[in-house]
């Protein structure tokens, strides 16, 4: 697909970066509110479509390679199952412990329980966890658009 | 009291339209009109999921379903032709 007019690139530049907020505030508080990975990268997967949609497939190839979204893709993935086999290798034992909210080590950064109820930190690993989860879904949604609109793009051109 | 009349009002009144909606969506002979239809029903839905108490499914469905299926269905539209345009 080509791209818009104007106004439109406008108005998709002006609230990109409130979805992106939004998006991003519901993975990072997945602990505590309702949504999480999940939600939140699909809410920010359709943020950058609105920008795909706005400025046209061949513009959006142009700035980032799927190349590049495979490898992020595979990061998150990476991340989330090295997360739970660190809970194998430093925990006690078994898999998807969650090992940084024992009382020792790194809980001054992670496991903020006892200073207080408005520390958003209380839940050790799931957070890390939800980024993992929150990269793989925004980078993984937005491919499939960003491949599927290209390739019509193509085929549209060789008509 | 005043509340949960209004709540009674709300779950009658989405449900009907996400059904209005979605035969809509079976109606229209624009497949850009029936994919917007679709688009309808799954915010309608999403709010259902919302007054029924699951925010985190509401979330989701207005993400996945309100925005990645209308934009994948709509390019898909855009590649296509009826077959007798062909």
């Amino acid at each position: 697909m080509s791209g818009m007019s104007r106004i439109v690139k406008t108005m998709a530049s002006v609230t990109f970066p409130l979805a992106l907020i939004y998006g991003l505030y519901i993975i990072a508080h997945g602990h505590l509110t309702p949504g999480g990975g999940f939600q939140g990268g699909a809410v920010v997967a359709s943020a950058c479509i609105m920008i795909l949609v706005a400025y046209g497939s061949v513009w959006t190839m142009g700035k980032i390679k799927e190349k590049r979204l495979s490898a992020f893709e595979s990061l998150g993935a990476l991340g989330f199952i090295c997360l739970a086999f660190f809970g194998l290798i430093f925990g006690a034992n078994y898999f998807f412990n969650n090992f940084l909210v024992h009382p020792e080590g790194l809980d001054i950064i992670f496991n903020g329980t006892a200073k207080g109820l408005s520390n958003i930190n209380t839940a050790g690993v799931i957070p890390l966890m939800n980024f993992a989860v929150g990269l793989k879904v925004i980078v993984g949604l937005f491919a499939i658009v960003l491949v599927m609109a290209y390739a019509t793009t193509k085929l549209k051109g060789e008509k | 009291m005043e509340v949960e009349w209004l709540t009674y009002l709300i779950h009658i009144i989405v449900p009907i339209i996400i059904v209005i909606a979605a035969a809509l969506a079976v109606v229209f002979k624009d497949l850009i009109a029936a994919a917007i239809a679709v688009a309808a029903m799954s915010l309608l839905l999403s709010l259902e999921f919302y007054i029924l108490q699951a925010p985190d499914v509401a979330i989701a469905e207005a993400g996945v379903g309100a925005c990645l299926t209308t934009a994948i269905l709509i390019i898909a539209i855009r590649a296509t032709k009826r077959e007798e345009e062909a």
